[in-house]
């Protein structure tokens, strides 16, 4: 399945969800579908998505990012989106697009102190370890 | 460089046309933003092909003015149903097809040329130009 080459990593209650390639329609809608089941399957609290490879977030992207906040909420988790290119806010913001219902912040840092304060997911709920070497990855990218 | 013509004939065609505009983008010396804006609106375009019509192409011609000023131009055209109200379909909102109704007029404001020619019955033509 085309759609599984993006991982969802588990970190504490905390979905991670690292989009690293230029995603098709239907890629996108298998993550949305693979982001809801591991919700239910792992109980988790938070879902992080990192788009700061992510060239381009056009209204189709764009309304999956909501639907996929939307649901989460239903089911009792927060969602952050992290990383977008400065090129690509521009660009939604001229599209008219507004990812009503996304939160969105500028790296994985800030979207785990999002979730951890505003959402009350606590620390032991992250999992500091797993969270240091995600942290390695940022700076090495960067 | 040459023009290109991408057929337009499932939903995995809008990820291929997208990819090649932002590469010509890049050829013509585009900057990041410009690249953005022009894959975006690849994306929306070719989606509305896919959703409305089924299938059609794009063609993309790289292109230079008298000025010696480059740009590129982007073609979407198909055989579909057409667009019944074409100053309804550039508002802001307006959708026939459950989306947000951002396509058509979030792209005109991600280009500097737009034109729409549309035919009941017998398809669509869109051009859009974003000079470097």
């Amino acid at each position: 399945m085309e759609g599984s080459r993006i991982p969802i990593l588990k970190v504490g209650r905390v979905l991670i969800v690292p989009i690293q390639v230029d995603m098709d329609d239907q890629t996108v809608m298998h993550l949305q579908e693979r982001i809801l089941s591991e919700l239910e399957r792992t109980g988790a609290r938070g879902v992080l998505i990192d788009i700061s490879l992510l060239e381009m977030v056009d209204s189709f992207i764009g309304r999956v990012l909501s639907d996929i906040a939307a649901m989460a909420r239903i089911m009792d988790a927060r969602t952050v989106v992290v990383g977008m290119q400065p090129a690509v806010a521009i660009t939604l913001v001229e599209l008219g697009l507004e990812l009503r219902g996304v939160d969105t912040v500028l790296n994985v840092d800030e979207g785990i102190k999002l979730l951890r304060d505003e959402f009350a997911v606590r620390d032991d709920e992250i999992g500091q370890v797993e969270l240091n070497a995600f942290d390695g990855e940022q700076v090495n990218r960067a | 460089m040459e023009s290109k013509s991408i057929a337009l004939e499932s939903e995995h065609d809008i990820a291929v046309a997208r990819n090649e505009v932002r590469a010509m983008a890049v050829r013509i010396g585009f900057r990041i933003v410009d690249q953005t804006r022009l894959a975006t609106v690849t994306s929306e375009l070719a989606r509305n092909i896919i959703k409305y019509a089924k299938r059609g192409r794009m063609i993309a011609q790289p292109m230079h003015n008298a000025q010696g000023q480059s740009g590129l131009r982007l073609i979407f055209e198909d055989t579909g149903p057409g667009i019944p109200d074409i100053e309804a379909a550039m508002r802001d909102g307006f959708t026939t097809g459950g989306g947000l109704g951002k396509g058509l007029p979030g792209s005109k404001r991600l280009v500097d040329e737009f034109k729409i020619e549309s035919a009941l019955g017998r398809g669509t033509r869109i051009m859009v130009a974003r000079w470097l």
